[in-house]
């Protein structure tokens, strides 16, 4: 086995999973908001929530798009670069990926085309049906996912036969606890990006005097949203840290940057943890509070990385800094929705223009606390691909060779750097042009740059006909 | 369950090729036009669609890997390199279709990646298939040919051939969803593509006997085959008389015959091999408690229902595109 074609697959990996998370945890809020758009409108025939939907629906087909190809990517992926893995977990982890490939990615196509093209073609009652049926999608595709990859962190309901991981118990693999606490985590973090997503647009449309109807509401729900899933996440992200420290210990000592074993333990704020001398530089640490957080006990013994041996250590730096960052996005977007939503209730907010530049540079967040996540979740799995029974280093293709494992990382970091460039861009000139559709009169000079100076004159008078996003 | 499984399999892939097939051939053809009127219409025949059709490419892919997990692992990193290309092709030319509407003065950028990417993705495709027919150099289970171990020029004549095949698919789709310049210039175009593959096939298959390709012995062994060609030749009659007297419906459905007999051929002329020679589909295939896992769900419920709404989305978008000629 060649381990520059290692240090590379995981690198291509790496990078091309982070590209594609980006993109399903922006479209699962964004779908389920379209969906309440379009049921309020159908509700009230309030025509901002049209125009909202409208809007909103054209940054959904890109950053949709940009999603499925590049997770098409990942369908392929676990077979070229990790052909052990997909040949010894392939009866566990395949089936899996075909539930979520069969229940959730067919329905979100088969129902996206109408979603973009159908309105004039189908029933109100068929289109809004079609909206829920994409939201309801893109969670069920996160659902499998979840279970897939919470196998991969804790595996149940397996053994071992002729090299290969063999199920003997699906509803341990389905129902297995851990799927419950990461699941509902990951679906909130997506519905906190989306809730950020449409609070910051509000937010900057209020700073610029523009679409103040439109912009109030995204502004209130964004707000009111977050400020109720907030909290439910943080809870979620603790039980999620009570499997780590009952299931992964070693994962949860690198998270905590504890090197030795405590009693009790104290919990480490910040520091910059030291692998060659298994000790933390700059050390800020609270004493007691690690046995509180880690097990709920004022005396209980933390275990700390030097009890394991050290290759089945994680590293260090990743898990301890990742997780840190995560959390402290989530405390920034807790004090912005609360204190959003409460000057929101006393109709305050649009006089605050501090707390609305805030809001608005806050939508990065949610990207950045999901990614952290992962980061964590993942590189503290290490050294392991599924804990515990099969190494990284032993999944990967045995013949893959250097040559070709560069090649690919080359060409998918050129490939997704040139499309995301340009979907980022396109989705900024969507967004700063503003709900500026079809459906209300703008008179002309008053949108300076207008984004789709030729296919948009086209779509306004055939909308069955224009290619697609718009 | 087995049976169930490769049943499944090979639906899938025919969906694929037959589906994603027309509007690769409908990206390939799209370089013959620079007017952005009939430009227009050729996505206009796809776009509702494509995105649909290329779930059958991911669908292929998990069922191989749940039902088949060692000749997913055989043969996805065999075809390392090819795979990449053919990924990156469907990336930017999936893109495309969003982006191209989004810009006027970078439009020629999408366009060339829509162009270049679905001939990418279509030459592979028939580029894996002939490195399968003359089979993979595969020592003890594994995969030892190196990273161009997949390369022949047999193969690449094959990926050509599927270019060739597809564009067909595409210019009949577009015959039978289009109007006007779009439509007669695909009705032009259907002669010189179906001879061009009729010659592809023929070549093929004198250089399957020239080299004994081991797939021919099927062919001796199972006279019962020829039935597929023969079904092929009569519907390219067909598709002749159909363009002659230019029945816009029939064109496509006979094309998909010829690709139907195509593959029936060749899953026929495979059995009992999953990969041609070396794996069987007994060997290649996964445990019963996975089979049975996925026949008891996905399979028995959700398959009928993708094919439902795969149905349902072709009959939203049924009929011609509209198309009026101001939005030139």
């Amino acid at each position: 086995m060649d381990v520059t074609a290692l240090l590379l697959s995981r690198i291509q990996f790496a990078f091309t999973i982070s590209f594609h998370i980006i993109f399903p945890a922006f479209t699962i809020g964004l779908a389920a908001w379209l969906t309440v758009l379009e049921a309020l409108h159908l509700m009230t025939g309030r025509s901002a929530y049209r125009v909202l939907f409208e809007f909103w629906l054209k940054i959904f087909g890109v950053a949709f798009g940009l999603g499925v190809v590049s997770g098409i990517v990942m369908a392929f992926q676990f077979g070229t670069n990790w052909s052990v893995l997909s040949k010894m977990s392939g009866p566990i982890q395949g089936p899996l990926l075909s539930y979520e490939t069969f229940t959730a990615f067919t329905l979100e196509a088969g129902f996206f085309g109408v979603l973009i093209f159908g309105r004039p073609r189908v029933p109100p009652w068929f289109y809004l049906f079609s909206t829920a049926m994409v939201a309801m999608g893109t969670a069920i595709s996160a659902f499998w996912i979840m279970i897939n990859n919470s196998w991969m962190q804790v595996p149940v309901g397996y053994v071992v036969e002729n090299g290969a991981f063999v199920p003997d118990d699906w509803t341990k693999i389905i129902f297995n606890s851990v799927v419950w606490v990461r699941f509902p985590h990951m679906l909130l973090g997506a519905y906190l990006t989306g809730a950020f997503c449409v609070a910051a647009t509000g937010a900057w449309y209020l700073l610029r005097n523009k679409y103040h109807a439109e912009a109030h509401i995204m502004l209130r729900m964004g707000l009111f949203l977050a400020a109720v899933l907030v909290p439910a996440q943080i809870w979620f992200g603790h039980l999620a840290g009570d499997y780590v420290h009952e299931y992964q210990p070693a994962k949860f000592a690198a998270i905590e940057g504890r090197w030795h074993d405590e009693q009790p333990a104290g919990e480490v704020l910040f520091a910059i943890p030291d692998p060659a001398s298994e000790t933390n530089n700059y050390e800020i640490k609270i004493p007691v509070l690690g046995s509180i957080i880690g097990s709920m006990s004022l005396t209980s013994k933390e275990v700390g990385l030097t009890s394991f041996p050290p290759q089945d250590r994680p590293p260090v730096l990743i898990p301890f800094f990742t997780f840190r960052i995560m959390v402290g996005c989530g405390l920034v977007m807790l004090a912005l929705a609360w204190l959003g939503s409460y000057l929101s209730l006393k109709d305050r907010i649009e006089r605050n223009r501090f707390l609305l530049w805030l809001v608005f540079l806050s939508f990065p967040l949610p990207f950045i606390a999901i990614l952290t996540g992962w980061y964590t979740a993942e590189v503290g799995r290490q050294p392991w691909v599924v804990y515990g029974v099969l190494r990284t280093a032993d999944a990967m293709t045995p013949f893959l060779t250097a040559r070709a494992a560069t090649i690919s990382l080359v060409v998918f970091c050129a490939v997704y750097t040139f499309i995301f460039a340009f979907g980022i861009f396109y989705i900024y000139r969507l967004l700063r042009a503003g709900p500026a559709g079809h459906l209300i009169e703008i008179p002309s000079g008053a949108v300076p740059n207008r984004p789709m100076s030729l296919a948009d004159e086209g779509l306004g008078s055939d909308p069955k006909y224009v290619g697609a996003g718009e | 369950m087995v049976m169930f499984w490769v049943t499944l399999l090979a639906v899938s892939i025919l969906l694929y090729v037959l589906l994603d097939g027309f509007d690769l051939g409908v990206g390939m053809l799209f370089g013959l036009t620079n007017n952005e009127t009939r430009r227009r219409a050729m996505l206009g025949a796809v776009a509702p669609i494509w995105d649909g059709n290329e779930t059958w490419l991911v669908v292929t892919a998990v069922i191989l890997w749940g039902a088949f997990p060692a000749a997913y692992a055989t043969l996805l990193p065999a075809f390392y390199l090819p795979l990449l290309v053919m990924l990156a092709g469907l990336i930017v030319r999936g893109v495309a279709f969003e982006y191209r509407h989004k810009t006027e003065r970078m439009r020629w950028i999408w366009d060339r990646c829509f162009i270049g990417g679905s001939f990418a993705a279509a030459f592979i495709q028939g580029l894996t298939v002939g490195a399968l027919v003359e089979g993979l150099p595969i020592v003890n289970g594994q995969y030892a040919g190196g990273d161009f171990g997949w390369f022949s020029p047999f193969a690449a004549l094959c990926g050509v051939g599927l270019c060739l095949g597809y564009a067909l698919l595409g210019a009949c789709w577009l015959v039978k969803k289009c109007e006007g310049d779009v439509r007669t210039s695909a009705y032009r175009l259907i002669p010189y593509l179906s001879v061009g593959l009729l010659v592809f096939l023929v070549v093929v298959f004198v250089y399957a006997l020239a080299e004994e390709l081991q797939v021919m012995g099927r062919w001796i062994e199972r006279p019962y085959l020829f039935v597929f060609p023969v079904i092929g030749a009569l519907a390219a009659v067909v598709l002749a008389v159909s363009v002659r007297y230019r029945r816009d419906e029939l064109p496509f459905p006979m094309v998909i015959l010829i690709f139907l007999s195509a593959f029936g051929t060749l899953a026929i002329s495979f059995w009992p091999y999953m990969i041609p020679f070396v794996l069987t589909i007994d060997e290649a295939a996964a445990p019963q408690s996975s089979l049975a896992f996925m026949f008891w769900g996905e399979g028995l419920f959700v398959f009928p229902l993708m094919l439902l709404y795969t149905f349902i989305s072709y009959r939203v978008f049924r009929g011609k595109v509209a198309f009026t000629p101001e939005h030139s």
